[in-house]
């Protein structure tokens, strides 16, 4: 176990702690960078799906993990920003300004459900936003001239410096690059004031209130760089994906976005990725658990799918709240403290329902 | 205008199933302050429950029914003390995520049980139309109105009357208090999600011979959760009146809206308009917190 000294204030804000992180941050970066000429094309396209999930994660995970509101509507941001980018581009806009203008869209859209968010809690939001979701989907599929209605529409593939962006290197090495920023810039801003501000939020809307955070300012915040993040991961799943459908973008998606966070660990940005690995590879280890029941004479279980990612989520909520982040946490500190780890250290708070209600 | 009361009716009879499920959601909310995502599936359950004994195994259709209730009864109290139990005193977002968990779960098994094929509910009073005055009205549609009159006041007089209803109030607004006053926490929590699978079994059963029998029934569910924010959460009569308008306001759309499909996100639209506009809900059951 190592012992930081802190002598200066920037040690508390410094994004690493000692040395011993940056060797390890900058190991996994090089493995990421090297992994590619190790991998078969199938594998580099699934660990790009991996970085696109991951940038929707990071989005998702400042609203619901660091900013404690649920949206079960994320699905609409990865579509406006996906939609808007594909049909940018086929208007003819250069690759990145497009890129950029799907962004902004989403996040505009996020400003709008943030406004409306504002005097929303919980339960109530969590459910405007599926009906957002839902409205979004609609005009999705009745809006012919930017969608191209209930036939989708095809992804024009651009090039960067001659080199095709359908090529599986650029893709992989794009994605990563933007998986990082997000990664960096979200760690950036969660140690800035607007971070700190969306945590205390979290914890206690009242107590936030009260030491001068201005509530709705710092909802439509969370709400805007959620959308923009996501919208990002939808303008690059649009790469990915070739032919943009409005079935590419449903609930399940939005349901997949929170398994996402709560599988990987809420409240961390380690979680993001450990929660995209996840919800990429579970359908590939499903395929194999589908051939070894064939196998064992079982043929076609369907559904399998979603009840899995129900019964997962589910079991996941029971035992471990949170997430394979917070496992991990708990096996690190089992060694750090090794004879003298304490079961109680994690132990959950539970506190009992009193209700706000008069009736 | 004899088509447009007959669009009227058609409305009413679905925000009645609204309304049903909207009550589920309701109870459990009320007394666990709970919120069951999967409530739109239970009543898919429940309904394949009700095939089975009605269609399949050929008993009349009272007892089939009876018995699907008492089963779906079974499996609420069973589904909370599996999986809601172990989260008592977790935050409502925890509580929220498991019940969409549950609710893809039972999807599946009802996929791999009863199949993806639509079925289609075999009830006595199929197919017969009452005519008065020119208006063709049909059974299936005024049995569920009739239906949801009678267990709205079973449930009124219940939260009013009995024991038990009055605990379940104790219990939703105080569950400490509750528990030192001699309130069994744990069984009434157990017994209201017996109550609401039981409640979105019957609408499952009223439902399925107007629309069909099959495994996107609990879609639903999300409406319904549109009907209780509408009405206001926490209020029982609120839930009926959220789902009337609701399914008042999808008939009229559906058929009279431009362009076609706008029907189906009427209900969405009505609860956004509503959020923004009042959004504690018709009947207003909550106050801001104190400190």
């Amino acid at each position: 176990m190592r012992f930081v000294l802190t002598t200066r204030y920037e040690q508390d804000v410094n994004l690493f702690r000692h040395n011993g992180q940056r060797f390890w941050y900058a190991l996994l970066g090089l493995a990421t960078l090297a992994a590619p000429w190790l991998m078969t094309n199938f594998y580099i396209g699934e660990a790009a799906m991996v970085f696109i999930w991951g940038i929707a994660g990071v989005g998702v995970m400042l609203l619901v993990g660091y900013t404690g509101l649920v949206s079960l509507g994320h699905a609409a941001f990865l579509a406006i920003g996906a939609f808007g980018h594909a049909a940018l581009l086929r208007a003819g806009a250069p690759f990145l300004l497009s890129l950029a203008c799907g962004v902004l869209l989403a996040a505009a859209a996020g400003a709008l459900v943030g406004l409306s968010a504002r005097r929303m809690t919980g339960v109530y939001l969590a459910v405007a936003t599926l009906a957002f979701e839902r409205v979004v989907a609609f005009v999705v599929e009745h809006w012919q001239a930017a969608t191209g209605g209930m036939r989708g529409i095809h992804v024009t593939q651009p090039t960067v410096l001659q080199v095709p962006l359908t090529d599986r290197f650029v893709f992989y090495y794009f994605c990563f690059a933007l998986l990082a920023a997000s990664i960096w810039g979200a760690a950036n801003l969660l140690r800035s004031p607007t971070g700190r501000a969306f945590v205390a939020v979290r914890d206690s809307e009242i107590s936030a209130e009260s030491v001068g955070v201005h509530l709705t300012r710092t909802k439509i915040a969370a709400f805007a760089l959620s959308a923009g993040f996501t919208g990002l991961a939808g303008g690059l799943m649009a790469h990915a994906y070739g032919h943009l459908a409005p079935e590419s973008f449903t609930v399940q998606v939005s349901i997949q976005l929170l398994l996402l966070v709560v599988v990987g660990g809420l409240g961390s940005l380690h979680g993001v990725v450990f929660g995209a690995v996840f919800v990429v590879f579970l359908p590939q280890i499903l395929a194999l658990a589908r051939d070894g029941l064939a196998v064992a004479g079982v043929n076609r279980v369907p559904g399998l799918e979603l009840g899995a990612y129900g019964i997962i989520l589910a079991l996941f909520l029971i035992f471990e709240p949170r997430g394979i982040y917070g496992r991990w946490v708990k096996v690190r500190t089992w060694f750090n403290e090794f004879p003298l780890y304490r079961k109680a250290t994690y132990k959950r708070q539970r506190s009992y329902l009193r209700t706000e209600r008069v009736r | 205008m004899v088509e447009f009361i007959q669009v009227l009716i058609s409305g009413l009879s679905k925000g009645c199933v609204f309304g049903l499920v909207a009550l589920g959601f309701v109870l459990i909310y009320k007394a666990t302050e709970m919120l069951n995502f999967a409530q739109g599936e239970l009543m898919m359950m429940g309904a394949f429950v009700a095939f089975t004994f009605i269609n399949l195994a050929g008993l009349p259709f009272v007892v089939g029914f009876a018995i699907a209730l008492a089963a779906m009864f079974g499996f609420g109290m069973a589904l909370e003390r599996g999986a809601l139990r172990p989260m008592i005193g977790e935050p409502p977002f925890a509580v929220l995520m498991l019940t969409i968990g549950v609710g893809f779960a039972i999807r599946a098994i009802v996929v791999n049980v009863w199949g993806t094929n639509p079925h289609t509910l075999d009830v006595p009073y199929a197919g017969e139309v009452l005519k008065l005055r020119g208006l063709v009205l049909s059974y299936d549609r005024l049995v569920v109105i009739a239906a949801t009159a009678f267990v709205c006041v079973g449930l009124w007089a219940f939260f009013r009357r009995a024991r038990l209803g009055v605990a379940m109030q104790a219990a939703s607004q105080n569950q400490l208090a509750a528990y030192y006053c001699g309130v069994p926490v744990k069984r009434v929590t157990s017994l209201v999600w017996g109550i609401a699978a039981a409640i979105s079994t019957a609408a499952g059963v009223l439902l399925a011979p107007i629309s069909l029998l099959d495994q996107n029934m609990g879609f639903v569910g999300i409406k319904a959760f549109a009907a209780a924010i509408v009405g206001g959460f926490g209020s029982l009569p609120g839930a009926i009146v959220g789902g009337l308008i609701i399914g008042v306001g999808e008939e009229l759309v559906g058929r009279y809206g431009e362009p076609a499909g706008l029907g189906e996100v009427t209900a969405f639209i009505i609860l956004l308009a509503m959020l923004f506009a009042r959004p504690q809900g018709i009947f207003a059951s909550l106050q801001r917190k104190k400190v």
